[in-house]
């Protein structure tokens, strides 16, 4: 099962090396990882995207908890939280194919950010699932290139 | 003008109570060696980085309060880390301090440059490298209280050779507030309430208590628990010493190595109350049979090692004294006669015990005639092996911080160096090392620390010529194949052997003589008759001693568990 955790961790370096080793030394892998600074400048949140059944994962959560580093973790429950992830996609585009690609790009509300004769390149935001369906239309047409973040996550409301 | 980082650090020691420290100088530690040669503070120049650290540990295990050990960059920092790892695993309470390339050079692979933090991430409780010598003050302050609070542990300080030679204005704090590490101590007051009603009906309770009782100093609420309830105690081996093994109710130690009779009961219970005990493999055996009647209670001040292995009924976070102390205020006692006297009868039924063979030196014998000739009062270190389990099942201990062995990571070479840190915490004690002729060798060049120190630490070498537990697991489950286990094999020797005998090659080393060219004092022992009278001049004798008790060569540990089986397929041998 999937879990998205929401840890929020001292800005400090060498936190990233101590989470990523705890999940590397337990034999767990890690789907995504994406971390930022947060409001407070001390403070980064990473959200961490992680398979496991729930006895792994209260074990993961454990052993985030040890770390002197980690302030808080959140293992997100399905349903409680919005989660959303980037993609820039760089498509192969003919001017005979323009029209076509622009088009889906405008389905997923994605925006272009740079545009030669033989390409294009645009930005898109969204669920792993949208993302996903964006990418397998896309590949008909040669994706030359994408970079994509993992997911970010928060609670939703208060909490 | 304010304080320059080496000064930071040894005013921190100072601060921090620090008595001792075990180390070794290096070109990035200079500067700290400098201010150590006008402090108060005692150092202890080692022969090997990784005996300063053992030897910390040591001094933490006996005395409760945190280990220093000082080393270089480089390769005096890769040194520590077995001993890092070792006190890592079981939960010792160590500041390791090494020195570092000037900040600058970070990064370009200078002369004795070595990542010591990236190294000892995943074997440390936290670690540092400190880049600005203002954080400093807050730094040591901080890590010597991570090492000393909640699940102690180790925490390694990496201060480049620059920082120890700027200087600061910021003063040593006085107290420390770390978000992310507020441990917790006191149980949840439902959670002991339901210990208590478990223990009222409970026919068949048993305690398996860990080194946490000893480490929270829970002894003695643990016995006062005891008279209340008059539940028996088995414990680990980093728990022994917790319980009085002497008192009706010890069951002595459990698991592989351990007695019948502890591991019956364990089988055989209805209620185990796990004290500050981990449920590590060489305990549990077969963890889907471990206990399979019990209901299980784990006290533990890690929230991680609570239903990491096992599923718990009832888990209490806390500090083993506290939810002991709290837990003695409600607690009443069950209707547990039938099983006490069971429990008796099996105590009775299967002694640990051994064949004697007349004049042969039984290393179980030695053992014993330590516990006689130290009137059980003796701090007693192990290396690891055979005799470290000769000497848990053995001697009996009564009271805490007496027996110091490295359970976690089952570290070779740690007993001598441990014991020396114990000599040094105990000046009047008598400390024993009990040895294995493979595992002394490991740090035996701390011959020379002992001696010129003067710590009249005992080593008793129990010398079979072999690396005894590799050679008994090769005897019981690979045939009797003594693949690189034999340590009297040389050229000559065929290249398969299987039989000890008179022909083998003479030992190497000659221990007497290693023993002497230290300055040290040297026996060998090769008759039953002569164990005791050799004891009784060891720890007479003001300098160390290296006994070589000669002993049988193929003897072997028992009772065992094999390794993953359930307690109940214990192997007896013949004794």
């Amino acid at each position: 099962m999937q879990h998205t955790l929401s840890v929020l961790v001292e800005n400090k370096s060498g936190v990233l090396a101590r989470v990523a080793g705890l999940f590397s030394g337990r034999g767990f892998n890690i789907q995504s990882l994406t971390v930022c600074q947060t409001e407070d400048e001390a403070m980064s949140r990473m959200t961490i995207v992680v398979n496991g059944d729930d006895a792994v994962l209260e074990q993961v959560s454990k052993q985030l908890n040890k770390l002197i580093d980690v302030i808080k973790v959140h293992d997100l429950h399905p349903n409680t939280f919005v989660e959303t992830q980037l993609i820039l996609v760089n498509v192969n585009c003919s001017s005979k194919e323009r029209s076509e690609i622009l088009q889906i790009v405008d389905i997923f509300n994605g925006k272009i950010v740079d545009v030669t004769s033989k390409s294009i390149i645009f930005e898109a935001t969204g669920s792993g699932e949208k993302i996903e369906s964006l990418v397998n239309l896309l590949s008909p047409f040669g994706i030359r290139e994408m970079a994509r973040t993992g997911s970010v996550a928060l609670h939703k409301g208060l909490q | 003008m304010g304080m320059t980082g080496a000064e930071v650090i040894v005013d921190a020691l100072i601060k921090e109570d620090v008595k001792a420290v075990f180390g070794y100088p290096g070109g990035a530690v200079i500067d700290i060696f400098d201010c150590l040669y006008d402090s108060p503070i005692n150092f202890y120049l080692v022969r090997h980085e990784q005996a300063a650290a053992h030897a910390a540990d040591g001094y933490a295990k006996a005395t409760g309060k945190p280990g220093v050990c000082l080393a270089t960059s480089g390769p005096g920092a890769t040194n520590l880390v077995t001993g890092i790892a070792t006190a890592n695993m079981d939960s010792i309470p160590m500041v390791a301090i090494t020195g570092q390339v000037p900040a600058a050079m970070i990064g370009n692979d200078a002369f004795q440059e070595v990542d010591i933090t990236g190294i000892t991430r995943p074997i440390t409780k936290h670690n540092y490298l400190v880049k600005d010598v203002n954080d400093l003050p807050v730094i040591m302050k901080e890590a010597f209280y991570i090492a000393s609070t909640g699940r102690p542990g180790p925490v390694l300080i990496d201060v480049p050779k620059n920082v120890q030679q700027q200087r600061t204005n910021v003063t040593y704090p006085d107290s420390v507030k770390i978000r992310g590490y507020q441990p917790t101590y006191q149980g949840h007051a439902k959670q002991i309430e339901k210990i208590a009603e478990a223990i009222k009906k409970a026919k068949r309770p048993l305690i398996y208590a860990g080194g946490g009782v000893l480490i929270s100093g829970g002894s003695e609420e643990l016995l006062k628990l005891v008279e209340k309830t008059r539940i028996p105690v088995t414990t680990t081996l980093m728990g022994l010493g917790c319980f009085p093994e002497t008192h009706p109710l010890s069951l002595k130690m459990l698991g592989m190595h351990g007695s019948k009779y502890a591991n019956f009961a364990v089988m055989e219970c209805d209620l185990l109350i796990s004290i500050g005990a981990r449920f590590d493999d060489r305990i549990t055996g077969k963890i889907s049979e471990f206990a399979p009647h019990a209901k299980i209670i784990h006290i533990d001040i890690d929230p991680s090692a609570i239903s990491k292995n096992v599923t718990v009924h009832v888990p209490v976070v806390g500090d083993a004294r506290q939810v002991l102390a709290d837990l003695n205020k409600i607690v009443e006692q069950g209707d547990v006669h039938a099983w006490v006297d069971t429990i008796a009868a099996w105590k009775k039924e299967h002694p640990l015990s051994y064949s004697d063979e007349g004049d042969i030196i039984k290393p179980q014998y030695v053992v014993e005639k330590i516990y006689e000739v130290t009137q059980g009062d003796a701090i007693i270190t192990t290396e690891v092996g055979q005799n470290q389990m000769w000497a848990a099942q053995f001697y009996k201990y009564t009271v805490p911080r007496q027996f110091l062995s490295s359970g976690g990571l089952g570290t070779m070479g740690y007993g001598f160096p441990a014991a020396i840190g114990a000599q040094i915490a105990f000046p009047h004690k008598t400390v024993f090392d009990i040895a294995g002729d493979g595992s002394i060798q490991m740090n035996i060049q701390e011959l020379a620390t002992a001696v010129t120190y003067k710590l009249p630490v005992n080593i008793a070498i129990l010398n079979n010529n072999y690396l005894g537990m590799v050679r008994q697991w090769q005897e019981l489950f690979y045939g009797k194949r003594y693949s690189g286990t034999c340590l009297a094999r040389d050229k000559t020797c065929p290249k398969k052997c299987d039989v000890p005998g008179t022909q083998c090659p003479t030992e190497i080393p000659d221990f007497v003589k290693v023993a002497e060219g230290y300055s040290a004092v040297g026996m060998r022992i090769t008759k039953k008759a002569d164990v005791e009278p050799a004891l009784r001049e060891a720890i007479k004798t003001k300098n160390v001693v290296v006994m070589d008790f000669v002993v049988s060569r193929e003897e072997n540990v028992f009772p065992m568990v094999p390794a993953n089986a359930s307690l109940k397929q214990m192997i007896s041998g013949i004794s």
